[in-house]
């Protein structure tokens, strides 16, 4: 072990964030994605790389990258969000319920919601001290059994008028895209700013990678935990707008298995599920391969949408295990 | 500030140790004076083979959390038993549990290996095995509810023994092994030396990895069951509603019954009794008109007191 | 003099019916290096935390610059001007050098953002300014720990400190790095700042320090100026001893025995490397004899002890006991084949905490105990019975839980879980390290009787004079290597402390 480090001073011109955003070990989310991408153009050929079905993925991606963005947050602050499918049913029929009173309450009555859970959330963990996964869960529950309560039991599907500035909105497309995917984009990049560029930002890094440490350092801690959360929650209240925007309608029962879906993306981007390293920038690349593989899954005409699901539990554990072993030899 | 701090464990203390037995107590009370057919054995009968499944998957739960692990994948793993039995029910009755139960100890195998041989999470990696098992579950079923009418299975789901329903009797076999086996047995020390100080436990020289992959083996197994039970009881597989969420229960009947998350301590006497007070609960819900939702928001609104107060515990 | 930088008044603080911290007061003067020593359990840790705003106090009252002050959290206290720097060092790894330095309080540009080029500049030219140059843009965890530590002290002083405490700063860094750091307390002693150095190492106290607080059961037994303390005096009102009384028994309690190494080992490891912590060092250990291990920390001490049980993973090498060998090497093999370990880390590897007293000594023993996967309680009786008696374990009852006890009794149970084993290699890693001084004479005295009674041991302490009271042959160990072995009379501390340091001259690591 070296005593006093002799590598040379440095003024410093090039930025941590471009350093730490590429590593060889993160670029291979990218470069499978690329691979899988060709894969599925020569094998499929236009049935996938078609401009209407990359529209689809795009649109398809664009719901799970917003949660997926505020997973990021949250397993880099060291925690875990399972609430977030339950989220989305729950902002969705919200919207819907909400649309009666015009696009203002539409948007607002489940972003409201949300972000109380969120908080909620947030408290337990950060202030209180319980485990993330057992809270999430329990608001798992809570929000389904709350998304049901507003849609009478599942009895009732609220639906959102074709006339109302909401579904125009949500059904508009520019540039070939439709509006939900440059609302996420939207969103990322600024979630890309506050990540990279803010102090909430960088103490939700110090804070996943040792709670302890970060508040002896004075950093605020318990509010950085908390925020993440709401952060969370907001974003996946925002997919739920866009989807019920989209389908006209809010339905209880949506989002069931999404919140692992989107710990895959986060993980498959390559941030640590013990949080402290990772990129939003991983997180992109996590949402598309994963969101390009099911397409795939559904172009093979003999598989069932049930295999969506084989996959994508098998491909967690995979990604996981391989990383796990990297950080571990790196370690040592 | 320091007044209320001296206080407060006194309270919380109370709660965490026996609190389930004094909550169940004052919930029957309440039954009994406000419920209208409470008090009668078909009702009391009905209640307690409802809790069967949960009670079941909680013990094999409380195992697990007594290596300072979850198993998230319980509820896929009781959906994947009850796929598996309409396959098999060709060859007979008894293989077809047979291969549910082997199903289940397969499931086991693969999250006890992940958890002790590749480090991972035990939340990630039991997530992912929910996942694929619940695809799995569905893909073997082509998503469709599989009805069956096969007489032994009727017998285990819905007779009785001297008056006592069959899978009641089988939760109580279940809690008797537990018991014994982290009493008594060389097993259940192993488990909890496992979970209340791993590096130690691997120092004294004790096989580490045989018993996490052990305790996973017999969470997947006893969720099999489950799920041979809860099918047998309906006569239909549902493998895409069977086992749903019944980790939640499963855990919530842990906590409530004492058992910390931190690992290194098992309570399964208090797990069962953990188990029984939510179905109370649920059942007083629903008795009183309540809708599900409502059961489903109290039910969240239970676990997180419970885990509260036994947050207290894992930090000192 | 001139008002006190911070002035702790008459302060108590007690948890769960434990008095940790009884009246006490402390004055700390800008300039002024005061150290702060006392044996483990003395209330050290419960004062900084005190001080520091982690714990409220239950009486008493604290004044930082001549006005009243009580910190709710330890951010309140550093915005102040009051920073600490703890024995663990407190950054967080995985981020960069200059994030660690300047986190929570980033340079911002005029739109709210980071401004990372100007915090890289100024992070370079604030270490530059302790003389340490260093790429800041490079994760904290690649760098030694010495320049971690005194990344730390940076981060400490960037923020305008006023009052520093130290807790235990070196404990985990090499002479050199030392230096380094004592050069900055001098620097900071020079800029009118006033440090509160918590060590427990003497010399460290008379080459820095001004005055000296000693704390002894959560009191203060003794504050005044280093100059004109003797080391003996300090030493003695530490551990609340009669001088003349430890001039009589000497530093230890081993006994005189020393038998010389004869016949063949019980024990032969050979050429155990485990790079790059381990390179090639073999022991031997015979029965009745005790084999001490010296070296500076990380100088590979526990890393042989793990590698001869068997817990880490080794590159090359062989261990044997009595010639015969296991196809897989891990501790329970070595137990197997008659070694017993008790670990460093008492807590983290030692102790099982909620498990009783009875359940912690039979661990190991175990498969010996189980007839059918079934444990048989009256066989665990007699041995948990026999060595709580033999040991003097003081316990309410075997069921008591191993957590309610002192470190000295946990110790002593962990020499009974690996004792009842009837092994013929023990090897201690640390033995005595954080228990009282009563339990540590005991365990002194117990492990010379274990040798006598025919019992191999490899005895590893970083106390000189244990090693060298104790053992009757000692190995030196530097940078991983086997560097000297030393037999009965070449065993001094002088010597030991020569090999040691002509080894580290040789390499420049």
């Amino acid at each position: 072990m070296t005593a006093v480090e002799t590598t040379a001073a440095t003024t410093g011109h090039r930025t941590v964030t471009g350093r730490l955003w590429w590593r060889p070990d993160r670029a291979g989310t990218p470069i499978v994605l690329a691979l899988v991408l060709i894969v599925g153009s020569l094998v499929f050929g236009d049935s996938f790389a078609s401009g209407r079905n990359l529209g689809n993925i795009a649109l398809d991606s664009s719901y799970l990258l917003l949660i997926a963005t505020g997973m990021t947050f949250v397993v880099l602050s060291g925690g875990i969000d399972l609430s977030v499918g339950s989220l989305l049913a729950l902002s969705g029929v919200l919207t819907a319920y909400g649309a009666q009173w015009g696009t203002l309450t539409a948007v607002l009555l489940p972003l409201a919601v949300c972000g109380v859970i969120g908080l909620v959330n947030g408290l337990l963990i950060g202030t209180a001290g319980i485990a993330p996964f057992i809270v999430t869960l329990a608001s798992l529950l809570f929000a389904r059994g709350l998304a049901f309560a507003v849609a009478d039991e599942g009895n009732k599907v609220h639906l959102i008028p074709a006339d109302l500035a909401l579904t125009r909105l949500g059904q508009a497309r520019w540039l070939g895209l439709s509006a939900p995917v440059w609302f996420a984009l939207v969103v990322f990049a600024a979630a890309v700013v506050v990540l990279n560029r803010t102090r909430f930002g960088q103490s939700t890094f110090a804070v996943g990678d040792n709670l302890e440490a970060a508040g002896l350092m004075g950093l605020p801690t318990a509010r950085v935990r908390v925020l993440v959360y709401v952060v969370s929650a907001l974003l996946t209240g925002i997919a739920g707008v866009l989807v019920a925007a989209q389908t006209q309608s809010g339905l209880p029962t949506i989002g069931e298995g999404r919140e692992l879906e989107a710990i895959a993306a986060v993980v498959i981007g390559g941030t640590l599920l013990t949080g402290g390293a990772g990129s939003l920038a991983g997180t992109l690349a996590g949402v598309l391969l994963l969101k390009v593989i099911q397409n795939l899954i559904n172009q093979v005409g003999t598989l069932t949408s049930y295999y969506q699901q084989v996959v994508s539990g098998t491909f967690l554990i995979v990604v996981v295990l391989i990383q796990s072993r990297l950080t571990r030899r790196r370690m040592r | 500030m320091t007044g209320t701090r001296t206080a407060r464990p006194d309270v919380l203390t109370v709660l965490r140790g026996g609190g389930v037995y004094p909550a169940i107590l004052l919930l029957l009370l309440f039954n009994v004076a406000f419920t209208p057919n409470f008090a009668t054995l078909t009702n009391l009968r009905l209640q307690l083979v409802q809790v069967a499944p949960v009670a079941i998957v909680a013990i094999g739960m409380a195992l697990v959390i007594g290596t300072e692990g979850i198993d998230l994948s319980v509820g896929s793993t009781m959906a994947l038993s009850a796929a598996l039995l309409p396959l098999y029910l060709g060859y007979g009755v008894w293989p077809a549990v047979v291969v549910a139960l082997l199903a289940g100890a397969a499931v086991g195998i693969v999250n006890g290996s992940l958890v002790a041989f590749g480090h991972m999470q035990p939340i990630i990696a039991t997530l992912g095995t929910l996942v694929a098992c619940r695809g799995l579950a569905l893909v073997l079923a082509d998503g469709r509810l599989a009805e069956m009418f096969d007489p032994v299975l009727g017998t285990l789901g819905n007779d009785s023994v001297l008056g006592v329903p069959i899978s009641v009797l089988l939760v109580l076999v279940v809690t008797g092994a537990a018991v014994v086996a982290v009493r008594r047995a060389a097993f259940g020390r192993r488990l909890l030396a496992v979970g209340g100080n791993r590096a130690a436990a691997t120092l004294a020289g004790l096989p580490v990895n045989r018993t996490l992959v052990t305790v996973y083996v017999v969470s997947g197994v006893l969720a099999a069951a489950a799920g041979v039970l809860s099918t047998a009881r309906q006569g239909a597989a549902d493998p895409s509603s069977a086992g749903l969420l019944i980790e939640l229960s499963a855990i919530t009947a842990v906590v409530v019954g004492g058992t910390p998350l931190s690992g290194g301590r098992i309570r399964i006497l208090g797990t069962l009794m953990g188990a029984l007070l939510m179905q109370l609960i649920i059942a007083t819900v629903i008795q009183h008109d309540l809708p599900d939702s409502t059961a489903r928001m109290l039910q969240a609104g239970i676990i997180v007191a419970a885990v509260y107060v036994q947050r207290g515990r894992s930090r000192a | 003099m001139s008002i006190p930088a911070l002035d702790v008044r008459t302060v108590s603080k007690h948890f769960a019916g434990v008095r940790a911290l009884t009246d006490v007061s402390l004055e700390l003067f800008p300039g002024e290096v005061h150290a702060l020593v006392g044996e483990n359990g003395a209330g050290k840790s419960t004062l900084i935390k005190v001080i520091t705003g982690v714990y409220r106090p239950d009486d008493g009252e604290m004044h930082y610059l001549g006005e009243p002050a009580a910190f709710a959290h330890p951010r309140d206290a550093q915005t102040a001007g009051v920073s600490t720097i703890y024995q663990e060092i407190n950054l967080v790894p995985m981020r960069s050098v200059a994030a660690n330095l300047y986190l929570g309080r980033e340079p911002v540009n005029r739109f709210g953002l980071i401004d990372f080029r100007r915090m890289h500049r100024e992070a370079g030219e604030l270490l530059a300014g302790y003389g340490i140059t260093v790429d800041v843009r490079r994760r904290l965890g690649e760098l030694g720990l010495g320049v971690q530590q005194m990344i730390a002290v940076a981060r400490a002083l960037s923020t305008e400190a006023r009052v520093v405490i130290m807790d235990e700063p070196t404990s985990s860094l090499e002479p050199r790095e030392v230096d380094l750091l004592l050069d900055v307390v001098a620097l900071l002693r020079r800029r009118q700042i006033a440090v509160l150095y918590v060590t427990h190492k003497l010399d460290e106290v008379f080459r820095i320090c001004d005055r000296v607080t000693v704390l002894r059961d959560g009191r203060v037994a003794h504050t005044g100026p280093v100059t004109g303390t003797s080391r003996l005096r300090l030493v003695a009102t530490m551990l609340g001893r009669d001088i003349d009384q430890i001039r009589r028994h000497g530093a230890t309690t081993f006994g005189d025995h020393r038998p010389a190494a004869t016949g063949t080992p019980v024990l032969r490891a050979e050429g155990l490397t485990r790079r790059p912590l381990l390179d090639g060092v073999s022991v031997e250990v015979h029965a009745g004899e005790v084999v001490g291990l010296a070296g500076l920390l990380g100088s590979g001490r526990t890393e042989t002890a793990k590698a001869v049980f068997g817990a880490d993973r080794l590159d090359e090498g062989a261990v044997t006991v009595d010639g015969g060998s296991a196809r897989r090497w891990n501790p329970a093999a070595a137990i197997r084949s008659g070694i017993g370990m008790v670990p460093e880390d008492r807590k983290a590897e030692g102790i099982v905490g909620d498990l009783s007293v009875r359940d912690n000594i039979v661990l190991a023993a175990l498969p010996r105990l189980t007839t059918a996967g079934f444990l048989s309680r009256r066989r665990e009786d007699a041995i948990v019975d026999t060595f709580v008696r033999r040991l003097r374990i003081k316990i309410t009852g075997p069921g008591q839980r191993v957590r309610e006890l002192s470190g000295g009794n946990q110790q002593k149970v962990l020499l009974a879980r690996m004792l009842c084993l009837h092994p013929r290699v023990l090897i201690l890693d640390e033995p005595t390290r954080g228990i009282d001084v009563g339990a540590k004479a005991e365990i002194q005295a117990l492990i010379s009787e274990l040798a006598t009674l025919g019992l191999g041991v490899l005895l590893i302490s970083s106390e000189l004079e244990e090693v060298v009271e104790g053992a009757g042959r000692v190995l030196v160990l530097r940078d991983g290597a086997l560097v000297a072995v030393l037999h009965d009379d070449e065993v001094s501390e002088a010597r030991i402390m020569r090999e040691i340091a002509q080894a580290s001259e040789g390499g420049t690591a």
